[in-house]
């Protein structure tokens, strides 16, 4: 008589983990960071290794404080999507404490405080970019002109990042972000074409930020084929942006910035595919994501529009967050063999 | 045909090597056979003694009911004890046989003439001969077939991967499945009978397809279904074949639709053309940790340890042995346990092939396991439901409807095993339900002793009031009218009135319930 180890059934796996799937989420955001270095230097690289360590840093003194197994949990690489997804928001010369309060806000308030990874019902990143919005208005605001980093001597980056003494040639280096020259100008009155017309714009939207918008599309495309991400919420926030502000743009093409300028600007492509997209804090069923998604882009919108920052994501994303849970209950699929009602027969 | 797709499901890995199916091979005698009892309690009871002498399909005990089966003898021998033996999971009052090696067999009067027979002597035929659902649930044929259906389906399609069974006897019993067929559409008064295999079965539908065209066959549609788990599960393959779903908690028949494992259908064919009980059944053996992998003719009541060790023994690699397929097997931990007719598969599952013993994490909400549920449930919400202890609210959201085909456990990231939650939020809704039913009964029996009082006090009021009309007759006037103790009795007298007729609702449904309950068992694929 031979003796076996039991376990319930089934007793074979996909072999899929939270940390294969945060890992292909990581892999999906390299284009997007190649091309945010591409047009605005290395400074990018230094804001991600701040908001590794201090993810590292945060994540296991929090872990250690709640008695919780250090490696498993930091293994699973959420974390290390929170710092990424943070360190893509920040602008590239931000000082560290900039780094340092948004992985703190993003770790201790958005994720441990609620219990942890799959507990908390806000974008860790998202909690992070709205509280440094919030906390360094100035440092938040100081993007730079596309391609102008370039010229940065590492010497004065690391004196921008490291000591927070901004470079001498600050002034001619940064620029607003193509939103805010947007917001700017047209509430002084100037005509779209001519707003177009400034150095910050390229073909299609802001001159790089298309490009980067385009990145984030691509490692988008592949969550999709890796089926880490479901169409749904990419969906909802793409199409509820097109829908929304085409007819804007139709009806005064000369003040409303068209449909495809409000898509390839800010942080609306990230959002569309990492954020929004972010199982643990959106919604869980089919109709449910669409809504979700569809909300985030709407409400993106409208705080370009009248709100008092120049890019809402952080903001739709959170406000959306806090729908979830009622979203979750707008049309649950039809169970087999239920009639369409959804009441049991 | 216009198959219709079924919603979720997994594609999950092949571990069936080649194209065709290997042919059934025969296994020597065991020495010992273990034939598990009905339950006790059930009323089934043991028809031989200790000592006393068998043969093959000599009946050893008769159906307890008839949702129970008959148990036969495996093969000829001597009764050496009846006491509890280990089987499955558990433990069972079994008889043991130890064989003589002769193989004597009693048959039955075969019917070779069944279609001239009336359908009651042949459904009698099927329960005598202890047939039973060979695709998994093991319930009997003759129960099942006593409903009536126009569309009769027969089901080729493995209800797991890795399993080879039903391939195996269409491959190699073609003619025997179609003879079966025209019997199983005979009982049933099928118009139309479908036989369903995977379209991977290559092998399989080219042998159908040749014994098609032979004269006298024919009136069988076949219908290469997609390779999508769980296609061979009753339900989703109704859902495939006809477009329509059963309706929750319901059966099969409420589509005038009739599913039948195929080797349950030949069993049924050569209890009635043959007279055999059904003593043996074809078993599936596989996984990286035994040698000799492939499909075998099985004595039902063979100890698991025989086939194994016929086949080529265990590699270094076995670590888990597991009765059924990879996705519901039950795992059990020696293999001193018998097969059953339940048995599809005997598998012993490498290290290497069993899910990692990684650490449950915390559900990320990925809804993967919605994605792929073939019952269209939320897994994900059940969890959140059931880890709350909200029973009820589970329950709303079809906790019932849950057919524990492990899709959301074989996808989650984190590891949750999902199914062992449902079916313990299962078992927890049954107590809730028997519960209540319970106190339901208590209350029932509670007014019906309370109204009785109040009956009889009234009456003997009344007696009282008619014994002396002449020394209080102003008494007897609110005595006759409001018997008891006047107003009060007369409106608590009416409440049990309204509150029985609740009870009684309570318990037909309660009634209901129950003739349905055992009656689930049958559409496990």
């Amino acid at each position: 008589m031979k003796a076996f180890a039991v376990a319930p059934a089934p007793h074979i796996h996909a072999g899929r983990s939270v940390t294969r799937v945060m890992g292909h989420v990581l892999l999906a955001l390299l284009p997007g960071v190649a091309a945010q270095l591409l047009f605005f230097g290395p400074g990018l690289l230094l804001q991600l290794a701040l908001c590794l360590a201090f993810a590292a840093a945060f994540e296991a003194a929090v872990l250690r404080l709640r008695g919780k197994p250090l490696l498993p949990h930091l293994a699973d690489l959420s974390a290390a999507v929170t710092a990424v997804l943070l360190a893509l928001c920040l602008p590239p010369l931000a000082p560290w404490w900039v780094a340092l309060a948004g992985m703190a806000a993003a770790l201790l308030l958005g994720k441990h405080a609620y219990g942890g990874l799959g507990h908390n019902p806000f974008n860790p990143a998202m909690v992070g970019l709205a509280a440094v919005l919030l906390c360094f208005p100035r440092e938040m605001a100081q993007w730079l002109s596309p391609l102008a980093p370039l010229s940065l001597s590492p010497s004065e980056l690391f004196d921008a990042v490291l000591r927070g003494v901004p470079p001498p040639t600050l002034d001619t280096l940064s620029s607003a972000t193509p939103l805010d020259t947007l917001r700017s100008l047209a509430h002084e009155g100037r005509t779209l074409a001519e707003i177009r017309r400034t150095p910050l714009f390229g073909n299609v939207g802001g001159k790089g930020w298309e490009w980067i918008a385009a990145a984030y599309a691509l490692g988008g495309g592949y969550l999709l084929w890796r089926r880490v991400i479901r169409w749904q919420v990419p969906l909802g926030v793409i199409g509820a942006s097109l829908l929304v502000s085409l007819p804007f743009w139709l009806s005064d093409p000369d003040t409303h910035p068209s449909p495809l300028l409000h898509l390839v600007c800010g942080g609306l492509m990230l959002a569309a595919f990492f954020v929004a997209t972010d199982p643990v804090t959106g919604a869980t069923t089919p109709r449910g994501r669409l809504l979700f998604g569809a909300g985030v882009g709407v409400l993106t919108l409208a705080i370009r529009r009248w709100g008092g920052f120049p890019d809402g994501v952080a903001f739709a994303v959170l406000l959306m967050n806090l729908a979830a849970p009622l979203l979750d209950r707008v049309g649950p699929p039809r169970p087999y063999g239920h009639r369409r009602a959804g009441a049991a027969p | 045909m216009l198959l219709q797709p079924f919603h979720g499901g997994v594609r999950l890995p092949p571990h069936k090597p080649g194209d065709a199916a290997p042919a059934p091979q025969s296994l020597p005698l065991p020495p010992e056979l273990v034939h598990p009892l009905p339950p006790p309690g059930a009323s089934g009871a043991c028809a031989v003694t200790v000592g006393q002498r068998v043969r093959r399909g000599e009946m050893l005990a008769a159906a307890a009911d008839a949702r129970g089966a008959a148990v036969h003898a495996g093969s000829s021998g001597t009764v050496t004890a009846i006491a509890p033996r280990p089987v499955g999971d558990g433990e069972a009052t079994c008889v043991v046989i130890a064989t003589d090696g002769r193989d004597d067999s009693a048959p039955l009067p075969p019917l070779a003439d069944w279609r001239e027979l009336p359908r009651e002597r042949l459904l009698e035929r099927l329960a005598v001969a202890g047939v039973v659902g060979l695709g998994g649930a093991a319930f009997p044929a003759a129960a099942k077939l006593a409903a009536p259906g126009t569309i009769l389906i027969l089901n080729g399609a493995e209800c797991e991967p890795w399993l080879r069974s039903d391939e195996a006897l269409l491959c190699h019993g073609a003619v025997e499945v179609l003879a079966a067929a025209q019997l199983l559409a005979h009982l049933c008064r099928a118009t139309r009978v479908l036989l369903a295999l995977e379209s991977r079965m290559h092998g399989a539908r080219a042998a159908l397809q040749a014994a098609l065209a032979a004269p006298g066959a024919g009136g069988v549609e076949l219908v290469a279904v997609p390779t999508r788990y769980p296609v061979g599960s009753e339900r989703q393959l109704i859902r495939v074949l006809t477009g329509q779903e059963v309706p929750s908690g319901g059966l099969p028949r409420d589509l005038d639709a009739s599913v039948h494992n195929v080797a349950s259908a030949v069993a049924a064919w050569r209890a009635i053309v043959h007279g055999e009980a059904l003593t043996e059944r074809l078993v599936t053996l596989g996984g990286r940790g035994v040698r000799g992998a492939g499909v075998y003719r099985v004595r039902l009541g063979t100890p698991v340890a025989h086939l194994v060790a016929h086949a080529g023994g265990y590699t270094d690699a076995a670590a888990r042995l597991v009765l059924g397929g990879p996705m519901m097997g039950q795992a059990v931990a020696h293999d001193a346990v018998p097969v059953l007719a339940s048995t599809q598969a005997v598998l012993v599952l490498g290290a290497d092939e069993l899910r990692a013993a990684a650490p449950e994490r915390a559900c990320i909400r990925c809804g993967d396991c919605a994605a792929v549920c073939p019952a269209q449930l939320l897994p994900q919400t059940l969890l959140a439901q059931l880890r709350e202890g909200e029973l009820e609210a589970a329950a709303q959201q079809g906790l019932s409807d849950c057919i524990e085909c492990g899709a959301c456990a074989w996808v989650c990231p984190a590891q949750i095993p999902l199914v062992q939650l449902y079916r313990d939020g299962k078992s927890a809704l049954q107590v809730q339900e028997d519960e209540r039913a319970r106190a339901a009964q208590a209350r029932a029996r509670h007014l019906a002793r309370a109204a009785r009082l109040a009956r009889d006090a009234a009456e003997r009021v009344a007696r009282v009031a008619a014994r002396a009309p002449a020394t209080a007759p102003a008494a007897a006037q609110p005595a006759a009218t409001a018997p008891a103790t006047p107003a009060a009795a007369a409106t608590t007298a009416a409440a049990p009135m309204d509150k029985a007729a609740v009870l009684a609702a309570i318990a037909r449904g309660r009634a209901r319930r129950q003739a349905a309950a055992p009656a689930g068992r049958e559409d496990a694929p």
